[in-house]
C-alpha cells in the first residue's frame, strides 16, 4: 500500500513531523506502519529459522500503532552499512572524508546501526541489531562484492552467505548505495578468472535502483556527499547510465584534467621522472586512463583537496570504470593498445567512442529499468519517499533515475 | 557444563572473522579461529604484467593500504634487477610510516577502545575533572579543554536521548567489567573523535606522494611523483613544508594523546597482563617499516633507521637469545584450512607453495564449524614447526632483546608501571601496550630519521626518483626471474614472492602477518596464536556468553586483518627459481 508523497529533505526534528510537512496524513502513515507490522511478524519467522542467526524472535506481535509511535519519534534515518567481499578500503576512505565527516554522519545525521568496522556490538548482539534495523525502512550502503559460486561459501557473515545478508538488508531498504568498485561490479576479485564468481550489488538486487558510487575506493568526500545528498534532497542523486551520481561522475577526467593543455600541445611524459614529468606534462603515453574515465578526481581531489593521482605524477588507472582491472590493463599501456577497448585511435577518439557507448548504454539501461519495473510486483505510479519511509515505493525510483539519465549532459559535453 | 559460543561477525576488525568457543564455568576451554572470506587475488595476478601486480595486490587490503603495493614492487624489482634511487625508497618509507601510525591509532581508538571504554557512561563525567584526569595521566594533548569535554559529553547525551544509538547500538554497556571512571570514559571518547580528525590530516603525507589514500599509487623502479625544488609541478618546498607539519602532527598526537591513553586505560585492567598469553615465539626482520628486497639478512643498498634491529626469532620466551632468522624454516600448514596439496602432505614451504581450494565445510547458512578438521580459509604458517607471533609485540621484544635504546627505555618504564615481567607482555594488555610503544618509535624514526634524510638529500640536489633502466620488459632477465621482499608492516612480517616468465607473472604468493596469527590447528594439533590466546591455558574469562567482551579484548589485541590473511598461492605449484635464503 504505497503512500504517494515526496519528502523534500529532512527539515523537521522527527519523522512524524517531516511526514506531516510533506502532506502525509496520519491515516496514511498508520496504514504504512500496519504493513510494516506484517513485515515484523514475517521477519521474525525468517530469523527464527535461520541457523546461525541469534536474534530472538519477537515474542509479541507488534501493532501498526506501536510502530507508528516508534518510527514517528525517530530523529534520523537508520542505516545498515554492509561490508561483504572487500578490503575495507571504502570504509577507510569514508573515514578520511573532509566535507561531511564520518563523525557528522555517524553521530549527527544518521543512526548507523550496523557497520562491522566501527560498531560496538559483535556476534549475536550485532546480528540482533542488523535484524531489527532490517525490519524497518533504512538506507542501505554496501561495500564489497557478492561471491556467487559454490553456494556462496567464499564470504559468509554470521553463518549466512553474503548474498543472503544482502537480500535481507535490501528488502526494506529505501535507498541502496553500492559504494566502491567491488559493490559496483566486483572489482579485483571479479578480474579474470574471477575465482569466486564475484558480482556487484545490482546483479543481485534487481527490483530496486542501486546508486553506484564507483571507485577503488571512491573519494571519501563523494561517499559521504552521496549520503548527505539524500538527506538534503529527500531523494537519491541523479545518475548516469552506470548508476553513478552525476555530481561526481559527469565529467571525463580527460576533459577536466589540468594537464589537458599539454595533451593538446603534444607535450607528453615519455619516461617516468623525465623533464616532462617534472613539468607536469600529459601522462597519456604512460598509460593514463583519464580519456576513458568518468570521475571528479581532478575537481574534488583527494584527502581534503591535497592532490590526486595524475597530480602526483601517476597515470590514472580508471578505477571508477567497470572491469578496469581487465579492460584497462596493462595499466602502463597507451589507451589504444588496451585490449578489448576496440578503438584504434587517439585519446580524443577513444573518448568519443566511449561517450557514444555511454549514450547507447543509456537506452539499454532504460530498457532494463522498464523490464525490471514490469517484472516487479509493486506499483510504480507514484513518487517515492526515498531514504526514509515508503519501502514499497522504492521500485519506482528507476523511473526517476532513468529519466535523469537521459538528461545527462554528457552528449552536450561530448563535442 | 560446556557451552558453545559463536562470535560472528567479530566486529571492529578488517574483514570477516568468526570465533567459535567452548566455555565451562566462565572460562574458555576450546577455541577455533575461522576466516570466512576468500578472494583468490594471487590467482588473478597470474599472467599479468608484473608492473601492474602492485595495483592488484594492494587491493588485498584497504586498511593496510600501501603495504602490499610496496611489498609487490619491491619483489618485482628484486626479480628484474631494478634499483630505485634512494629518494624513491625514502618516499616509500615515509608513506609506510604514515600508514603504520594511522593504522595503529585507528586500531586503538576506533577498533579496540570500545572493549575498555564505556561510551554510555561518559555522560556521567564532570568535564573539569576530565581535564584534570587527562593532566594527571600525562596527556598533554591540545584537545584537553573543559569546553571540548563538555561538547563531547553533550554529543553523547544527545545520542542517548534520541534513542537511536547509531554505532553504539547493542553495545555491552551494562557489562560489569567496564572499569573506567566516567571521566576516563569521556576523555577516551573525546580522543576517539580527535583521532578521526588526526588521521584525516596526517594521511595527506600519502596523498602528496601517491595521489590518494586509501590505495595510493606506486611504481616499479621508483615513484611516479617527481622532485624539483624549482618547479611548481614537482614536489618542492611547498609540499616539504606541509609534510613537515604533518610528520610533526604524528609525533605530537602519539606522544601527547595515544601513548598516555593506552597506558592509563590499561592500569584499570592489570589482570589483562595475565590474560591472553599466546604462542611464546616471536619473529621479525626489523622495526616497523623495514623494507628488504630479497634476503633481509643481507645489508641493503641504503640501510635505514628501521633496520636498527636485525632479523631474528625469540623462542619460548627466552629473551636472552635472539636466534638468527632463516626464511627456509617457514612452512604453511593446511591441516585446518580448506585447501589441498597435490602430494597429499599437510605442509609446504612457501617457495614450493601451492593452493587448491577443497571446501569441505557446510553450505551457508551454518551454525557450527569447529567439529570438523577443516574450518577456515586461513592457512597456518609455522617457523621451524612452531606457531609464532608477529607484529608490534614481536618487534618490540626483539628490539628490547637487541638493546634498542628507545624501545628499551619505553618498555622498562611500562614494566615498572604495571609491576610485570617481560614475559607478561605476551598478553592481551601487552600486545595493546606494545602497539602504542611501537607507534612512538615509528613516529620518532619518521620525524628524526627518514624525513630529515629525505630533505637533506634534496638540499644536495638528489631529485631522482626512478630507475628507467629496467622499465621495459626487454631489459629483464631472459627466461624466468624470481624475486621476493620482506616488509615489517603494521600487523607484522609480510613477504611477497614473484616469478616472471616472458614478461608475465607466472607465480605469485604473499605470506601475510594475520595469516601467521589467525591460522588454525596444524598437523601436530597445535593451535594457532589466536586460538592459543583464548584457549591456551583454560583460564581466559568469558563470564556472560551473550556479551563476549573478554574474548573481543583479546582478539582485538592482535588487530586482525582478515582480508590479508586469506590468500592463494601459485595454483600450479610452480617452484620459485630463487631458493628462499
Amino acid at each position: 500500500m504505497p503512500v504517494a508523497y515526496t519528502l523534500d529533505g529532512w527539515q523537521e526534528p522527527t519523522l512524524a513531523e517531516n511526514l506531516a510537512r510533506a502532506g502525509v496524513s496520519r491515516r496514511d502513515f498508520l496504514k504504512f506502519c500496519g504493513g510494516l507490522a506484517a513485515a515484523f511478524a514475517a521477519g521474525s519467522a525468517v530469523i527464527g529459522s535461520a541457523p546461525g542467526a541469534s536474534a530472538a524472535p519477537t515474542a509479541n506481535p507488534v501493532s501498526g500503532e506501536q510502530i507508528a509511535s516508534a518510527l514517528g519519534a525517530m530523529t534520523k534515518p537508520n542505516v545498515v552499512w554492509l561490508q561483504l567481499q572487500e578490503c575495507t578500503g571504502c570504509m577507510e576512505s569514508a573515514l578520511r572524508s573532509g566535507g561531511t565527516s564520518v563523525e557528522d554522519v555517524v553521530l549527527n545525521l544518521l543512526s548507523v546501526n550496523y557497520n562491522e568496522l566501527v560498531m560496538a556490538a559483535a556476534g549475536d548482539a550485532a546480528n540482533a541489531v542488523l535484524d531489527e534495523t532490517n525490519k524497518t525502512p533504512h538506507i542501505l550502503v554496501v561495500n564489497g562484492s557478492i561471491p556467487t559460486k559454490d553456494n556462496g561459501i567464499y564470504c559468509v557473515i554470521g553463518g549466512k552467505s553474503a548474498e543472503m545478508v544482502l537480500r535481507e538488508s535490501a528488502e526494506n531498504a529505501t535507498a541502496i548505495l553500492a559504494v566502491g568498485a567491488c559493490a559496483v561490479f566486483g572489482s579485483v576479485q571479479a578480474a579474470r578468472p574471477n575465482p569466486t564468481g564475484a558480482v556487484g550489488v545490482d546483479e543481485i538486487i534487481k527490483d530496486k535502483p542501486v546508486i553506484n558510487v564507483a571507485g577503488c575506493p571512491p573519494i571519501g568526500e563523494v561517499i559521504m556527499a552521496t549520503v548527505a545528498y539524500i538527506l538534503t534532497n529527500g531523494h537519491t542523486p541523479k545518475t548516469d547510465a552506470e548508476g553513478r551520481p552525476l555530481f561526481a561522475y559527469d565529467q571525463r577526467i580527460h576533459d577536466s584534467c589540468p594537464r589537458r593543455p599539454h595533451f593538446d600541445a603534444g607535450q607528453y611524459v615519455r619516461t617516468f621522472d623525465d623533464e616532462g614529468a617534472r613539468n607536469g606534462w600529459c601522462l597519456y603515453d604512460m598509460g593514463c586512463k583519464g580519456p576513458s574515465t568518468f570521475s571528479a578526481c581532478p575537481i574534488i581531489q583527494w584527502n581534503d583537496h591535497t592532490s590526486w593521482p595524475i597530480g602526483a605524477g601517476h597515470p590514472c588507472l580508471g578505477c571508477t570504470e567497470r572491469d578496469f582491472f581487465d579492460r584497462f590493463t596493462p595499466f602502463y599501456s597507451k589507451l589504444p593498445n588496451v585490449p578489448g577497448l576496440g578503438v584504434e585511435a587517439t585519446a580524443e577518439k577513444v573518448g568519443l567512442g566511449l561517450v557514444a557507448a555511454t549514450v547507447a548504454a543509456v537506452g539499454v539501461h532504460a530498457g532494463v529499468t522498464a523490464i525490471r519495473k514490469s517484472a516487479g510486483k509493486k506499483t510504480t505510479d507514484h513518487t517515492p519517499l526515498e531514504a526514509f519511509g515508503d519501502t514499497e515505493a522504492a521500485p519506482s525510483a528507476p523511473q526517476t533515475s532513468a529519466a535523469d539519465t537521459t538528461a545527462t549532459p554528457d552528449s552536450g559535453k561530448a563535442e | 557444563m560446556t557451552e558453545r559460543v559463536t562470535i560472528d561477525p567479530l566486529t571492529r576488525i578488517e574483514g570477516h572473522l568468526r570465533i567459535e568457543l567452548e566455555t565451562e564455568g566462565g572460562v574458555i576451554s576450546k577455541a577455533w579461529s575461522e576466516a570466512t572470506q576468500f578472494r583468490g587475488i594471487e590467482t588473478i595476478v597470474q599472467g599479468r604484467d608484473p608492473r601492474d601486480a602492485w595495483a592488484f595486490t594492494q587491493r588485498i587490503c584497504g586498511v593496510c593500504t600501501t603495504v602490499h603495493a610496496i611489498a609487490s614492487i619491491t619483489a618485482v624489482e628484486n626479480a628484474i634487477g631494478s634499483n630505485p634511487p634512494q629518494q624513491a625508497l625514502l618516499i616509500r618509507d615515509m608513506v609506510m610510516a604514515a600508514q603504520e601510525i594511522q593504522d595503529h591509532v585507528i586500531h586503538f581508538y576506533h577498533l579496540h577502545a570500545l572493549d575498555w571504554v564505556n561510551v554510555a557512561d561518559a555522560v556521567k563525567a564532570d568535564p573539569e575533572a576530565t581535564v584534570a584526569l587527562a593532566k594527571a595521566i600525562g596527556s598533554t594533548w591540545k584537545g584537553n579543554t573543559v569546553e571540548r569535554m563538555q561538547a563531547v559529553k553533550d554529543t553523547v547525551q544527545s545520542i542517548l536521548d534520541s534513542g537511536q544509538l547509531s554505532i553504539f547500538t547493542g553495545g555491552y554497556w551494562s557489562h560489569p567489567d567496564y572499569r573506567l571512571p566516567p571521566e576516563a570514559n569521556l576523555m577516551a571518547v573525546a580522543h576517539y573523535l580527535d583521532a578521526l580528525e588526526f588521521q584525516r590530516s596526517m594521511i595527506r603525507i600519502n596523498t602528496v606522494f601517491g595521489g590518494k589514500n586509501p590505495h595510493p599509487n606506486f611504481l616499479v623502479g621508483g615513484m611516479a611523483c617527481t622532485l624539483d625544488p624549482d618547479r611548481s609541478e614537482s614536489i618542492n618546498q611547498v609540499q616539504i613544508s606541509e609534510i613537515q607539519n604533518w610528520v610533526n602532527e604524528c609525533l605530537e598526537f602519539v606522544e601527547a594523546c595515544y601513548v598516555p591513553d593506552a597506558k592509563a586505560i590499561l592500569t584499570f585492567y592489570p589482570d589483562y597482563f595475565d590474560i591472553g598469553a599466546s604462542s611464546p615465539n616471536y619473529m621479525a626482520v626489523g622495526m616497523s617499516g623495514a623494507v628488504f628486497a630479497g634476503d633481509p639478512n643481507q645489508t641493503p643498498r641504503y640501510p635505514t633507521a628501521m633496520m636498527a634491529i636485525k632479523p631474528g626469532v625469540i623462542v619460548n620466551n627466552d629473551f636472552s637469545t635472539v636466534q638468527p632468522f632463516d626464511p627456509k624454516l617457514i612452512s604453511e600448514d593446511i591441516t585446518s584450512a580448506w585447501f589441498t596439496y597435490t602430494g597429499g602432505q599437510s605442509t609446504l614451504t612457501p617457495d614450493q607453495g601451492e593452493t587448491t581450494v577443497e571446501y569441505t565445510g557446510p553450505n551457508p547458512p551454518y551454525t557450527w564449524l569447529g567439529d570438523s578438521e577443516k574450518y577456515t580459509w586461513c592457512k597456518a604458517p609455522r617457523y621451524n614447526g612452531l606457531p609464532v607471533q608477529v607484529g608490534p609485540l614481536a618487534r618490540v621484544l626483539l628490539a628490547y632483546a637487541q638493546g634498542h635504546a628507545t624501545t628499551k627505555a619505553l618498555v622498562d618504564d611500562a614494566v615498572k608501571l604495571y609491576g610485570i615481567s617481560l614475559a607478561q607482555l605476551n598478553s592481551t594488555a601487552g600486545r595493546t601496550l606494545a602497539r602504542a610503544v611501537e607507534c612512538l618509535t615509528t613516529a620518532q624514526n619518521l620525524v628524526n630519521e627518514t624525513f630529515p634524510t629525505f630533505v637533506k638529500n634534496l638540499q644536495q640536489g638528489d631529485i631522482a626518483v626512478f630507475d628507467p633502466s629496467k622499465w621495459e620488459p626487454a631489459s629483464w632477465p631472459k627466461g624466468a626471474a624470481s624475486g621476493y621482499s620482506f616488509v615489517e608492516v603494521a600487523r607484522g612480517n609480510l613477504s611477497h614472492w614473484v616469478t616472471i616468465k616472458d614478461g608475465k607473472v607466472s607465480a605469485y604468493q604473499c605470506v601475510v602477518p594475520t595469516t601467521w596469527l589467525a591460522g588454525g590447528r596444524d598437523e601436530n594439533g597445535e593451535m594457532g596464536p589466536y586460538e592459543v590466546s583464548l584457549a591456551g591455558n583454560g583460564k581466559h574469562p568469558l563470564v556472560d556468553s551473550s556479551q563476549p567482551l573478554e574474548p573481543l579484548r583479546t582478539i582485538h589485541s592482535f588487530d586482525p586483518c582478515m582480508s590479508c590473511a586469506v590468500h592463494v598461492l601459485d595454483p600450479d605449484g610452480e617452484e620459485l627459481q630463487v631458493a628462499v635464503s
